[in-house]
């Protein structure tokens, strides 16, 4: 199965984190992703810049509403994510732990809804 | 013919369990699939067996039946090849009659994957107990309802929707790996032991439902105690439960009042049930390490409430050091509340007071209406009894039971009149 891991965290608590431990962050990061990487279980994964960047669009009665900020005002925002290939949601908790922000923050897991191949997937179960 | 259909009824809850494992692992963790199938093994139980008799083997029949049942809709819904070949493993491709021959460790495997599926922390506690008590006890959904007060419809869509989640989410239909045991146990355990608590506290709802949720709780405990001898808090749970519920019968008085432990007539205590969670709590001890764990230490509890033929007897000293223990595994306000009146009892309501007035300054039992009948009691011993009457009435403005209302407005009675 396909799961998304997306990593929510405080941006308050980021931004006020001083640069030295940013860094060791951030090389946690980078072994967390080489060894996903080299499980073979890393389908994709990104980083996602602040929600101050942010930028909502609608469209309601054929008029595109573009407005500034994220969708909704939550205490911990998403700052990035990771796809990954597991046998079962076991397996993509054991993913979601290891990645670094959960120890700051929370990692949901959510299984891809496999529209097109959902014969594949329930193959995969049995 | 209704005492066959009663035979079968029972046949039908009794083996629900066993038979609902073996199903849901053969149809590749589709509980919906296990459960349609077996309902149609049932219905063919019913027309079968007042002409046939009542197999040898019930279960094995039922189960063989829901198998066939299973892999004809497999087949009109043509789902894939392997999911069909799992259902047909070790049937007789060519057998018309329904008799299966259940290799016994496989049944086992079965039975705790199924128990450690139903109880997977990814799964909310109501749905978790919910979907033990449907597919493990074979509670119909009407009485899983009623037991926990919630309307029939209600339960039905919590149970489609924990359903669907375990087939959605990818939850694995397994006995969990060994590095993920301990946890995975401590949330089985939990949902074992709250049903039982449901069924032993008669807050509210229909007494039937709930003695039957207890000896539901119970039968679950056996089953695990059975498939995981080896495991200290199994047993410990388990001889728990059996400690407590030996009790049952005295602590519930002619009209429905509950009657405290000092004031229950131990005659009426349940000896087998007693000896039975005894023997269970040494092998715990014996197999366990210290620090033990909180089930372990809760029977040990128990057991010594038990061990004493009158209430002068119990010994209270060992039961406040465990609540010590207890306290410093399961931090929790009302841990910290027992203890206090283990040590009332063993050295005087003064000690217990003291430590009441730790726990009051900390202020999360303040709702809590066993807090205030505590320290309404001590005072009640010390003789104080306007400061007793005044903390029985804050008992009465937070309790919910009726039986244990009446137990309240009496004691405060008493201490009105009393100087």
């Amino acid at each position: 199965m396909r799961y998304l891991l997306l990593i929510y965290g405080d941006e308050k608590v980021h931004a006020s984190v001083p640069p030295a431990e940013m860094e060791t962050v951030f090389a946690e990061y980078g072994r967390f992703t080489a060894e996903l990487g080299a499980s073979g279980r890393m389908l994709g994964g990104e980083p996602l810049t602040p929600t101050s960047t942010a930028t909502s669009v609608r469209v309601r009665s054929g008029k595109t509403l573009v407005t500034d900020g994220p969708f909704a005002e939550t205490k911990e925002q998403l700052g990035g994510f990771y796809m990954i290939e597991a046998s079962d949601l076991d397996e993509a908790v054991k993913w979601a732990a290891k990645i670094p922000g959960a120890r700051f923050g929370t990692i949901e897991v959510r299984p891809i809804w496999e529209i097109h191949k959902k014969g594949v997937t329930e193959a995969g179960r049995s | 013919m209704p005492e066959v259909r009663e035979a079968i009824e029972a046949v039908f809850r009794r083996e629900h369990g066993i038979i609902a494992a073996a199903l849901v692992r053969a149809a590749g963790g589709d509980f919906d699939a296990a459960e349609d199938a077996l309902s149609e093994a049932f219905e063919l139980a019913l027309v079968k067996w007042p002409e046939d008799g009542i197999p040898e083997n019930p279960a094995a029949w039922l189960t063989t039946a829901a198998r066939r049942r299973a892999i004809d809709r497999a087949r009109r819904s043509k789902v894939l090849d392997r999911k069909l070949d799992s259902l047909r493993e070790g049937l007789d491709p060519a057998g018309t009659d329904p008799e299966f021959p259940e290799q016994d460790g496989r049944l086992e495997d079965d039975r705790l994957r199924l128990i450690f599926t139903c109880c997977h922390p990814a799964i909310d506690m109501e749905a978790r107990v919910a979907l033990t008590l449907r597919t493990l006890g074979g509670l119909a959904t009407s009485e899983v309802a009623r037991a926990f007060l919630v309307p029939e419809p209600t339960l039905a869509q919590r149970l489609v929707r924990v359903k669907q989640k375990i087939r959605d989410a990818g939850i694995p239909y397994r006995i969990p790996p060994r590095e993920l045991l301990p946890e995975r146990l401590e949330g089985v355990l939990a949902v074992i032991y709250l049903i039982f608590n449901e069924g032993y506290s008669a807050s509210a709802g229909d007494s039937h439902v709930r003695a039957e949720l207890s000896s539901e709780s119970i039968r679950l405990g056996e089953v695990l105690a059975t498939l995981m001898p080896e495991e200290p808090e199994v047993l410990g749970l388990l001889a728990l439960m059996l400690l407590h519920d030996a009790r049952r019968e005295a602590r519930v008085g002619p009209s429905g009042e509950l009657v405290l432990l000092e004031e229950q007539d131990r005659s009426r205590w349940d000896r087998a049930k007693i000896a039975r969670g005894t023997t269970l709590l040494d092998r715990a001890l014996a197999l366990g390490e210290a620090p033990q764990g909180p089930y372990v230490v809760q029977a040990a509890i128990a057991a010594l409430h038990d061990a004493a033929s009158r209430p002068e007897e119990t010994d209270w000293e060992e039961i406040a050091a465990l609540y010590e223990a207890l306290g410093q595994q399961v931090p929790s306000p009302v841990v910290a509340l027992n203890h206090a009146v283990a040590v009332a009892m063993a050295r005087g309501p003064r000690a217990g007071l003291e430590r009441l007035a730790l726990l009051e300054a900390d202020g999360r039992l303040e709702r809590y209406h066993l807090f205030h009948a505590a320290r309404a009691d001590l005072f009640r011993r010390e003789g104080r009894s306007r400061e007793a009457a005044a903390a029985y009435r804050a008992a009465l403005a937070l309790v919910e039971n009726a039986a244990e209302r009446r137990f309240l407005e009496r004691r405060l009675e008493e201490m009105e009149a009393t100087p």
